[in-house]
């Protein structure tokens, strides 16, 4: 039996006919009761599993996914791994998950095939670089790399860009973080669900929870349609869905729904190495390592559930990558989808304990969870076995809609919502 | 593009017009309203999947109207003037 992935275990396979591999993770019957419940099988909820099992050794966990694992907005987004955000909370949150992102191909013994290709944010006027230099200023005072690039640095990192005369949005520069880039959305949570399941967690797909079992003013399990499983502790990583879950557990939450589209090109040779956003067209653009140009934009403009999208922004996003690289006009659009993600007025995510004691939040990431996924889980999974904050998500607590310290990230570090 | 209809002008396309917030959200009145209910009215949002009622504005002639639709196919079912009932809830 192989358990170990390795160029060794490969080898060996090899020689073996291939019959030594087993499925990734295994696929168990739900129990009555665990230490704790997990909702929600995409990178973040399996991300929780997996460092409430390492890092805190709690491993009677099962993670309960309605559909199969990975198959929300974790296999929805754009890949892009970064953390050029603007004010220190956002900083110490981002940064631990990007730092978690560098070592988390080895971590988990699976490729997540994470490429620091490095990603440029243009500024198109004057006024912008002055805002840019500001945010270089502050992400350095923060510990996070970033440098202001000048018009001939982002002509040598992105030299299709429409640099002509005539240009709607001339570059006039704009902030590079060397250290962003991409990883395989997917190999994110197969790699967490192997490892967790590997330590003793229970991943059961096709299990939807359709209600909460509260005694004493407490949560106490989950009712599911597999029956009903009982923990003291239950978190819920469900984006896009965060509120229909909370108006079953009798509260509600800062949060609309949104689409937010993303599109792929038909693969081409590579032409593009890093990961290009311009605030002026609000799209943003990278190429796959199969080639394609995977493509992402503002969000639609009305609150959704459906997870498809609608025609005037996928027009809008792909007017503005013709504007940016009008080569691109040639390439055949392959594939276009929607993923529902939790918009907050803030831009920033909710993390802590909710109104019904004994059921955690992560939710409201907005446009940006993927690049989120380690901080998240290693932050859910310290409340689910602590029942108290770790320093980098207390500021992140529903409480800050009471109290008015919001973190403004829209403000901050230009999120468009 | 999805036509939606303005109770004044009638039917636009979904690009002239802006939502606006959940219908019969009303802002608590007096001087003695505590955090908690403030919160409750500038952020906290019943955000439901399916048969909704929203406020919407429609840009072009910047009237406030009610649009019942559903948020996951996106059909809509009414629209009316935004009248004595929302303004009183």
């Amino acid at each position: 039996m192989t358990r170990r992935y390795s160029a060794f275990s490969l080898f060996k396979e090899g020689l073996a006919g291939q019959t030594g591999w087993e499925p990734a993770w295994r696929s168990p019957s739900p129990k009555k009761s665990y230490d704790a419940i997990i909702i929600g099988g995409g990178g973040h909820g399996l991300a929780t599993a997996y460092y409430l099992a390492k890092t805190h050794g709690v491993t009677n966990v099962a993670v309960l996914e309605k559909g199969w694992i990975g198959g929300g907005n974790t296999g929805r987004n754009t890949t892009v791994v970064r953390s050029n955000y603007y004010y220190p909370e956002s900083v110490a949150l981002y940064g631990l998950a990007h730092r978690l992102y560098e070592g988390l191909g080895q971590d988990l013994n699976y490729n997540v095939m994470l490429s620091q290709r490095g990603m440029i944010s243009l500024c198109h006027s004057a006024i912008e670089m002055e805002i840019a230099a500001r945010t270089v200023n502050a992400m350095q005072i923060s510990g996070i790399d970033a440098e202001l690039y000048s018009v001939d640095d982002v002509r040598r990192v992105a030299p299709i860009y429409n640099f002509s005369a005539d240009a709607r949005y001339p570059v006039f520069g704009g902030v590079w973080q060397g250290r962003a880039g991409t990883a395989r959305h997917d190999a994110v949570a197969w790699g967490y669900a192997r490892a967790a399941s590997g330590l003793g967690v229970d991943i059961i797909q096709n299990c939807e929870v359709t209600d909460f079992i509260i005694a004493d003013g407490r949560c106490r399990g989950v009712v599911t349609t597999r029956g009903e499983m009982r923990a003291d502790r239950i978190g819920m990583a469900v984006a896009g869905h965060s509120s229909v879950l909370a108006a079953k557990a009798g509260f509600h939450l800062p949060i609309n729904s949104y689409a937010l589209q993303a599109c792929v090109s038909e693969p081409v040779k590579p032409i593009l190495d890093t990961v290009v956003l311009s605030p002026g067209t609000g799209v943003y653009v990278s190429q796959s390592d199969k080639g394609e140009m995977v493509i992402g934009g503002a969000l639609d403009r009305i609150p959704s559930y459906g997870q498809r999208g609608n025609l005037p922004t996928l027009e809008g996003v792909i007017s503005g990558l013709l504007e940016m690289f009008p080569a691109f006009g040639q390439l055949k659009l392959m594939r276009q989808w929607a993923g529902i993600v939790d918009v907050v007025p803030d831009s920033s995510p909710i993390i802590g304990e909710s109104p019904l004691p004994g059921l955690f939040l992560n939710c409201g990431w907005g446009t940006g969870g993927f690049k989120a996924i380690p901080a998240g889980g290693t932050l859910l999974a310290h409340l689910l076995a602590t029942g108290k904050h770790n320093d980098i998500s207390r500021p992140f607590d529903l409480d800050r809609f009471v109290t008015g310290r919001l973190i403004d990230e829209a403000a901050g570090s230009g999120i468009a919502h | 593009m999805q036509i939606f209809t303005c109770p004044f002008c009638g039917p636009r396309d979904e690009s002239e017009f802006h939502f606006g917030g959940e219908a019969g959200n009303t802002r608590p009145d007096g001087a003695g309203v505590p955090a908690e209910r403030w919160a409750q009215y500038l952020y906290m949002r019943a955000n439901p999947k399916g048969a909704t009622r929203e406020v919407w504005v429609h840009l072009t002639c910047g009237e406030f109207f009610v649009m019942e639709r559903d948020s996951v196919g996106h059909k809509v079912a009414a629209s009316q003037a935004l009248g004595g009932a929302e303004k009183s809830e």
